[in-house]
Order: structure tokens, then C-alpha cells, then sequence
């Protein structure tokens, strides 16, 4: 067989494991090894809802050019459950790798005679190595990490530095994991002849970059950002923001003298009960949070409807999964937008974030809590399954110390002496946001009834129709406020002169800027536009009614991005192109490059007939 | 009938030791039919919270949906309240009591609101020992739907319109005893007298106070062959003994002959004292209280009293060790780790 040209640091490579077998760890080492040679490497677990025994996928994509995206084809497969194993041999692209457990024979017909067979009997070698059943499961992921990282000419340093900060404190379990890597690296040595292309380089690509996953983020964020209570209900793939939450508290909330904790985090017996104690503590005066996923968004849509109507703040971090119903629960989409933007009956309206990187998953969790008091309303995070419980390259957090917490218009005792009358729905500024007291404030001024039913200006319980519609305007005049405090768009070409327009959100993020790098080597120049935030800012409105047509990427069926933008700014639907992917995994550039280059021959057909 | 509460009383009338006289412990005007049972718990409420020396602003009062939900409006007026949403109100009342612990916290809720679309809610927040008052007032029906059986009308219980319950009753009180509520009680609103040192009791209560009153329904549910009218209630009320509430610092002056006397000291020093006690009847034995509430429902009684008490539970706060001060009064300085620990942070993701 030839041998294809010289691929280096820019490749994917599949591991094809069973779940619960401990291969995600192995996966993520290796991963993690390319990241500490200083090279752009980014993971996807593709995961069954299941706990042990099925199918289960770790793509990596290697990019020396920093693409952080999905990419179709896979370069490398390695193979080592039987379950799939025909799958996914014939998934590799031809003239690709595969390198196998040939501890069994493989059946004659899954041979292919374009790709390249990379024998290794890693149960063989297991067996004889290890007499433990459970060592030689998990070593077996170990050693043929150590036959890649021989093939691919890893600096082998690498897994020594890498090991000894992983297994700091547990220090024994260094040599074993480097004598595993060692038995894989040495079979490849001493046996495979064959021709193999795919090589890492160690480079200084990354800088100061960090690896972690959107949750960890978010529950760090949450910390930061001064959140002090937490309910929540178990969902994949929200499970870990709490989870992060959690592990950050034991760190960072425990006072020194007592050993008591700045902090109450409570497993609610439901989502209805997680929003509800939610809302309970902010409208006490603490800053509280839950995280969820698309079925709990559903149940919370009653709460959320008085926490807008009532005027309550509240973080909510929905990190979204394919729907609807149970969906595909660990699989990514951006599916909950219309669900989430007008989420409860009524005429309601909520604020939304989309976060790109774990870093913004940080920056916009502790900007919510912000964001929430100042405009006393729910601000909810859309982040998803991807960004969320995947590792990503991102820049690392920081924090600004000079900035305080902005708690909104609060009366405190003194304010309440200096204050005639309050009344809890005054529109005092003229900005529609009005100010509110929090209970134990003051023994004689400053209380009112908080309810979801309408009342008037001074928090009175009333049917009468004006006061009613007067507090709705109010609201529509607050929403507009809230323009003014949301996280502007991201503009990536400051003219703006082309015709066509991308616009994009969340994770969609990592493959429209590669798209946008295709279609410009292909003489095909389109201006980027990243929105991070609902209501739209004046950026998008402007970059919407500046351009002729505008691709609106994102990761839904019923494109519901787009019909955000035309109920909202009333931009005619003719001028807008959707771009979608909803498979359940991240949307790649090839498939946007594919879609938009498709849309304008039809575009200009059409335009030019 | 006036819509407009009179603001004026007598100069002359009794303070408190907080110099409030009772009217500042009332609230708006009731909405409720004349005669609902539910304005005479509110009026217990009122007079509970004046003589207790509550501050009006330390108490929260939350509510979830129904007529009972509406009553936090008609009492305790400069107390903070919450009218949530229907079934929800364990839920916000949790998260408003972890935010800060230095209030006491007043649910109100209906049979309805607790019994049927909020049971899940009821449930889980006796799991936790909230320290909170929790009364339902509750009436065998839907009131402002005009009428439906609700989850707590009897087996057999004829309704306005003439239509038997062929369903069981839930019994909210064996069912708080049998989760392991810390305080169960139940009165019924025309027993003023009852009603008054249990709630205060409940006020002073270091954990979940449970105070089931029945609490008939004028409207839709006061017909003969109701087991939830004012005569069926007055006819079958079987009290567990009667009781005072004597309030910690304050000297007991009421005199009980020697051996009829019996007295529980409660979480603040305060005294529960029965005059009266059923033989085979223990208040502190969780067995024993199962054991009243069943023969009573055997008998068609309606047990009435303080039903079980249990001192020694932890309270939520507790349970997760949260910190002295509120959590609400934290400031950035002792919560955000600042820029500095980020630093470690980040080298540990590389």
C-alpha cells in the first residue's frame, strides 16, 4: 500500500470502547498529551445514556491550525469494541488506520484493502501482565495510548510530567500507568512495519490556554459570582455545573474558624422544587442558581413565568441536549431557544446568554447573577451538552478584583428612612425596572406582597385594567432597558461589507469560523457575526439590516434562531438563510461550508433569472 | 358591605413589648365569604404573632394558591409576604429560609394546595426539617373553583350538590407523623382557644411545625352530610387535651392541680404545658401519636392538639452546616475567592 502524505498535528483520530470500562480517562490522557506538546486538540465523547456496556465513542481532533470543531472523517479508528467493530471499520476514510484488538481474529469480511490494519493484541498482553481482572480492563486502554503516542512520535516526557500531576498525592500509581503506556509503545516497536503518517509536533501553539469542560466553568462561575445557594435536580448533561459548584464550595466557603460552609446547596425532589427554592432565596436578598437541561426547562416554565411577572431574579443555566421529550439525552442540539425565550404562558419575555468557551461559560455564569438583580428578572445561560461536558481548549479565567457585585436597585434600611412612600412597582428611574426591598430590612417601611397575580404600582393585590396593562408596558419598557445591559455581539470583520452575512451562536462558534476561512480560500467572503445574548443588542440589529442575506447557523431543526430574529426585529424571512445541523453532534465547518455554498448557487439563480 | 377597613382604635389599647398594638399585626380587609373558617385562623395568626412579640418585619409569610392562599394578604400587613404559585410554596419557602435564617418563616396553604398538586412539595420539605410554621387551613374542598371535592374530603362526605366521596381521605396530619415531621398539630378554626398556643408553639419550634385546621367552608361545603361543616367538626371534635403556651422569661401563673400537669419545654426556652392527658397518649413517642390519630379516624373522632413533637431532629440549616450569619448578608469579601486563586486554578487545567 502507498503511504498518503506526511499529516502533521492535523487529524482525527476515533476510539471505538465500551462504557464503564474506563476508557474515557485513558482517552482524555492522550488527549491531554497533544494539549502539553502545545498543539490545538480538541475531544467529543460520545456517550449512550447508559452506565456500562454499550457503545461508546472519544473522537479527537487534531488542528494545527487551531480549528476547535467537529470534523467529519476519521483518519485513525481505534478499535476495540467488537460490538461496533464492523461499524466502525467502515467508517475510516480510505487510505486511514486502524489500529485493533487482534487479540481475537477478525472476521474476514470486515477486512478493507484501502486502509491500513495496525494489528496489537492488547488483551493478550493484558493477560499476561496483569493477574486482576479489573487492572487488566483499564490497562488495556493505557497501553494503546502508548502504542499511538509510538506511532505518532509523542514526546514521551510528556506522560511523565502529565502523570505526575494527575496522580499527585497517589503517587504509586505513576509507574504502573507509565509501564502500560511502555508495553504498548514497545509492541509497536518491536512489530508493526507498516507505513503510518500521522504525526504530533510539539509546537507553542496553545500560550496560557486552559482545558476544561463548560460545567466545571459554570459552577466556578457560579462561585464568583457570589451565588450562595443552589437547588437542583439530576439531569444529563447539567449534572456537573452543581457537581462543580459543590467541589468549588468545600474550596472556597468554608468559613476558617467555624468550619461552617457560605454556602446551602439542596438536591430538590424535582425541577419544579429546584426553581421554586430558587426563587425563594433571591427574592430573600441571596444570590441562588439551578442548572438543568431541556425536560426540567419544560417544568420550570410555570416558575419562571412568576419569577418575570413577579420580578424576581434568578440564574438558570440550561445546558441543552437533543429534543425533544427524552430526546437523545447525551447528545448535543440548541434546541431550547423558543422554549426558553418566551418560556411560560402568557406574554413573557427572558433574558438569554450563549457562551462559546468555558471561559465565557465562567465570565457570563458570574455576569448572570449581575445581570439578574440589576434587571430583576431570570437570565438564562444556553449553554449545551458539547461546550458542557466536553473538554475544550479556551483562554484561562480571570477575574477583575476592583469590580463589585452590582446588586441592582436594592433599599436598604437607610434608603427606606429617606423614602416617603415605596412602591415595589414604581418605574422611579424611567427605565422601567423598579426597586425592591428584601424582607427584615426595616420594622416599619419597605414590606409588600409578592405574587404572580397583577397588581398596581404599590404591590395591591388589583383587576383593574389599566394598572394591569400600565405593568405590563413597564416590563416591554424594561425589556428594552436590558439592550443596554447585555454582552455585546462579537464582530469578526469591522467593516461589514459583503453582501452575505454568518451569524452564529454558542458552540456553533468553533465550525462557522473555520467556514468562514473555506469559503474565504475559496474567494467567497462573508462577514461573522456571534450573538451572546437575547434580547438582541443594536450590533446584530444593525449587522442584520446591513447585509443582503444573512446564514443563520445553528444546531435545531425548525431553525428557531432564525424565527427569533423575525418575530423580535421583524427582519423579512427572505433574507434569511438557515444553516442546520440536528444529528446530535456538534455541527462541523464542512457541513456549513456545504449548506451556505449550496444556498448562494441557488440564491443567484434565483436573483439572477 | 364596606371594602374599606376602619384605620382608627382606641389610644388606650394594649401593646406589646415591642409597643405594637394588635391592629398592627393585622392586614387588609378579607375577601372571604362571611363566615370562612379561614378568617378566624388568620385572626389566631394575628393575635399569635402580637403576643409572641414577633417583629413584623423578622416573619415571612408565603403562600402557594387557593382561598387559604390568599389570607397572608389579610393578616400581618407589614410583614413581607409571598403568594407563589399553586403547590409550590415548601419550594420558595425553602429557598427564602436558607437565604437568610434569622426570620420566621409562616406558610399558609390549603388542602388542595398541599394535598393534591402540592403533596410532592409537602413531602420533601418534612424530609428536610425546615424550620418553618406550615398551616393548612383546610376545608375539605376547592373553594374558588366553586366547589370540588378536594384530596382531604372523607369517604362518604356528601358534597353540596349532593354527590358522595367514594375516594379515601388523605389524613395530612398521619401523614406528616409517619414522614417524621417534628411537629404535628391539628385544631379547628372556631377553637380559638386551642388554636392560639399552637401556633405560638409552632412559632417557637426549632424544625417543621405542622398545624392541620380544619377549617369548614361556608360556601360550598357546609351542608349536611359534609364531614368538613362547622356541625359535623363541633360534633366529632375529640381534643388531645387542652394546653398553654407559656412564652420563655415569663412567669407561670396559672395554678394546676398536682398531678394533671405536664409540661414540655420547647427549642426557646418556652413551656408547653397540658392540663390533660390521655392515658395511653404521649406526645413525644412517635408510636404512640400514630396510634391516637389512627384510633380517632377509626372512631370518626376528630383528634384535635399538639399530636406529636420531636425536639431533637436538626434543623435543615443544621444538616447542611450553613454559617451563623444569613447567607443573604454575605458581601464579595466572603464569597469571591478573587483573581489571585484563579491562578492555581488554571495551572491545574493545563
Amino acid at each position: 500500500m502507498m503511504s498518503d502524505k506526511l499529516k502533521i498535528n492535523d487529524f482525527v483520530v476515533r476510539f471505538a470502547n465500551v462504557n464503564g470500562t474506563g476508557s474515557a480517562s485513558a482517552n482524555l490522557l492522550f488527549c491531554k498529551a497533544i494539549f502539553r506538546m502545545g498543539v490545538p486538540v480538541t475531544p467529543k465523547n460520545i456517550f449512550p445514556s447508559n452506565i456500562q456496556g454499550l457503545p461508546t465513542w472519544y473522537e479527537v481532533r487534531v488542528s494545527e491550525k487551531g480549528y476547535l470543531g467537529r470534523r467529519d472523517g476519521i483518519d485513525l479508528m481505534v478499535a476495540v469494541n467488537a460490538q461496533s467493530m464492523e461499524a466502525d471499520i467502515k467508517s475510516v476514510r480510505k487510505g486511514g488506520y486502524l489500529l485493533y484488538d487482534s487479540s481475537k481474529k477478525l472476521p474476514d469480511h470486515y477486512k478493507r484493502d484501502d486502509i491500513h490494519f495496525i494489528p496489537i493484541p492488547l488483551m493478550e498482553i493484558c493477560n499476561e501482565t496483569y493477574t486482576d481482572a479489573r487492572l487488566r480492563l483499564l490497562f488495556k486502554n493505557i497501553i494503546y495510548v502508548g502504542a499511538l503516542a509510538e506511532l505518532m512520535q509523542f514526546d514521551f516526557s510528556v506522560f511523565e510530567t502529565l502523570l505526575g500531576d494527575q496522580f499527585k498525592g497517589k503517587e504509586k500509581l505513576i509507574a504502573p500507568n507509565l509501564n502500560a503506556l511502555k508495553l504498548g509503545s514497545d509492541f509497536i516497536k518491536a512489530n508493526y512495519k507498516g507505513t503510518f503518517d500521522l504525526k504530533i509536533e510539539r509546537r507553542d501553539l496553545l500560550g496560557d490556554a486552559i482545558m476544561t469542560d463548560g460545567n466545571s466553568a459554570c459552577g466556578l462561575g457560579a462561585i464568583y459570582g457570589g451565588a450562595t445557594f443552589a437547588a437542583w435536580y439530576p439531569i444529563t448533561p447539567s449534572t456537573s455545573v452543581v457537581e462543580a459548584f459543590m467541589e468549588y464550595a468545600d474550596e472556597f466557603r468554608e468559613e476558617k474558624d467555624t468550619g461552617k460552609r457560605k454556602v446551602a446547596i439542596i438536591q430538590a425532589e424535582d425541577e419544579l422544587a429546584a426553581i421554586g427554592m430558587v426563587i425563594g432565596a433571591n427574592w430573600n436578598g441571596a444570590r441562588a442558581f439551578t442548572a438543568t437541561s431541556g425536560p426540567g426547562l419544560s417544568l420550570m416554565n410555570e416558575f419562571l413565568g412568576l419569577a418575570y411577572f413577579a420580578e424576581i431574579p434568578l440564574v438558570l443555566i440550561d445546558v441543552q441536549r437533543a429534543g425533544p421529550s427524552t430526546g437523545m439525552p447525551t447528545r448535543t442540539q440548541q434546541s431550547d431557544i423558543m422554549e426558553a425565550a418566551y418560556a411560560s404562558h402568557g406574554d413573557t419575555r427572558q433574558i438569554l446568554l450563549f457562551p462559546s468557551t468555558p471561559k465565557e461559560c465562567f465570565d457570563l455564569t458570574a455576569a448572570a447573577f449581575d445581570l439578574s438583580e440589576q434587571l430583576q428578572t431570570p437570565v438564562i445561560l444556553m449553554t449545551d451538552l458539547d461546550l458542557g461536558m466536553n473538554d475544550h481548549v479556551s483562554p484561562p479565567f480571570s477575574w477583575d478584583d476592583a469590580k463589585d457585585y452590582q446588586r441592582g436597585k436594592v433599599l436598604d434600611y437607610d434608603a427606606l428612612e429617606n423614602i416617603q412612600k415605596f412602591g415595589r412597582y414604581l418605574d422611579v428611574d424611567n427605565d422601567g425596572i423598579p426597586y425592591r426591598t428584601i424582607p427584615g430590612t426595616h420594622p416599619t417601611k419597605g414590606s409588600f406582597f409578592t405574587r404572580g397575580t397583577s397588581r398596581d404600582e404599590y404591590a395591591a393585590y388589583t383587576e383593574n385594567s389599566p394598572a394591569y396593562q400600565r405593568n405590563m408596558d413597564r416590563l416591554v419598557k424594561k425589556w428594552i432597558t436590558a439592550r443596554e445591559y447585555v454582552p455585546s455581539s462579537q464582530v469578526y470583520q469591522a467593516e461589514n461589507t459583503a453582501d452575505y452575512g454568518i451569524l452564529f451562536f454558542g458552540t456553533s462558534q468553533y465550525a462557522a469560523e473555520e467556514a468562514m476561512d473555506t469559503l474565504k480560500e475559496d474567494k467567497i467572503i462573508v462577514d461573522g457575526l456571534r450573538i451572546k445574548s437575547f434580547p438582541f443588542d443594536q450590533i446584530a440589529i444593525d449587522f442584520l439590516q446591513n447585509h443582503k442575506y444573512i446564514f443563520i447557523v445553528e444546531q435545531n431543526r425548525d431553525a428557531q434562531m432564525k424565527s427569533l430574529i423575525m418575530i423580535e426585529l421583524g427582519i423579512s424571512a427572505e433574507k434569511l438563510i438557515s444553516v442546520l445541523n440536528y444529528d446530535g453532534l456538534p455541527i462541523t465547518a464542512t457541513n456549513i461550508v456545504y449548506q451556505i455554498t449550496h444556498s448562494m448557487e441557488r440564491v443567484e439563480k434565483y436573483t439572477t433569472v | 358591605m364596606t371594602f374599606l377597613k376602619p384605620k382608627f382604635r382606641h389610644p388606650d389599647l394594649p401593646k406589646n413589648k415591642l409597643g405594637y398594638t394588635l391592629s398592627y399585626y393585622e392586614g387588609a380587609l378579607s375577601t372571604l365569604c362571611a363566615g370562612c373558617g379561614h378568617d378566624s385562623i388568620s385572626a389566631a395568626i394575628i393575635q399569635s404573632a402580637f403576643e409572641m412579640n414577633i417583629e413584623p418585619h423578622k416573619l415571612a409569610k408565603l403562600s402557594g394558591i387557593g382561598c387559604s392562599s390568599k389570607t397572608p394578604t389579610y393578616f400581618l400587613g407589614n410583614s413581607h409576604g409571598f403568594n407563589s404559585v399553586h403547590g409550590r410554596m415548601p419550594s420558595v419557602a425553602t429557598g427564602a429560609n436558607m437565604a437568610n435564617k434569622d426570620l420566621i418563616y409562616l406558610g399558609v396553604s390549603g388542602d388542595g394546595d398541599t394535598a393534591s398538586i402540592g403533596m410532592g412539595q409537602f413531602v420533601h420539605v418534612i424530609r428536610r426539617n425546615l424550620k418553618m410554621i406550615y398551616i393548612v387551613m383546610n376545608n375539605g374542598c376547592y373553594g374558588l373553583t366553586k366547589g370540588q371535592d378536594s384530596a382531604t374530603a372523607d369517604n362518604g362526605s356528601i358534597s353540596k350538590a349532593g354527590i358522595v366521596n367514594h375516594f379515601q381521605a388523605i389524613d395530612l396530619c398521619g401523614l406528616a407523623i409517619e414522614l417524621g415531621a417534628t411537629f404535628v398539630a391539628q385544631s379547628f378554626s372556631g377553637d380559638k382557644k386551642q388554636l392560639i398556643p399552637l401556633i405560638k408553639a409552632a412559632m417557637a419550634h426549632n424544625g417543621f411545625a405542622f398545624i392541620n385546621v380544619i377549617s369548614p367552608c361556608v360556601t360550598f361545603n357546609n351542608n349536611k352530610g359534609s364531614t368538613k361543616s362547622y356541625d359535623f367538626v363541633r360534633d366529632h371534635l375529640e381534643a388531645t387535651g387542652t394546653f398553654d403556651f407559656v412564652p420563655e422569661m415569663e412567669e407561670i401563673t396559672t395554678n394546676y392541680e398536682s398531678g394533671e400537669k405536664h409540661a414540655i419545654k420547647l427549642h426557646d426556652g418556652s413551656l408547653l404545658q397540658f392540663n390533660k392527658l390521655e392515658n395511653d397518649w404521649d406526645p413525644l413517642d412517635r408510636f404512640s401519636a400514630m396510634k391516637a390519630v389512627h384510633h380517632a379516624r377509626d372512631n370518626n373522632e376528630i383528634l384535635t392538639g399538639l399530636l406529636y413533637l420531636n425536639q431533637k431532629a436538626m434543623d435543615l440549616h443544621e444538616l447542611v452546616n450553613t454559617c451563623d450569619r444569613p447567607l443573604n448578608t454575605l458581601k464579595k469579601e466572603d464569597l469571591c475567592p478573587g483573581n489571585g486563586a484563579l491562578a492555581n486554578i488554571n495551572a491545574g487545567l493545563r
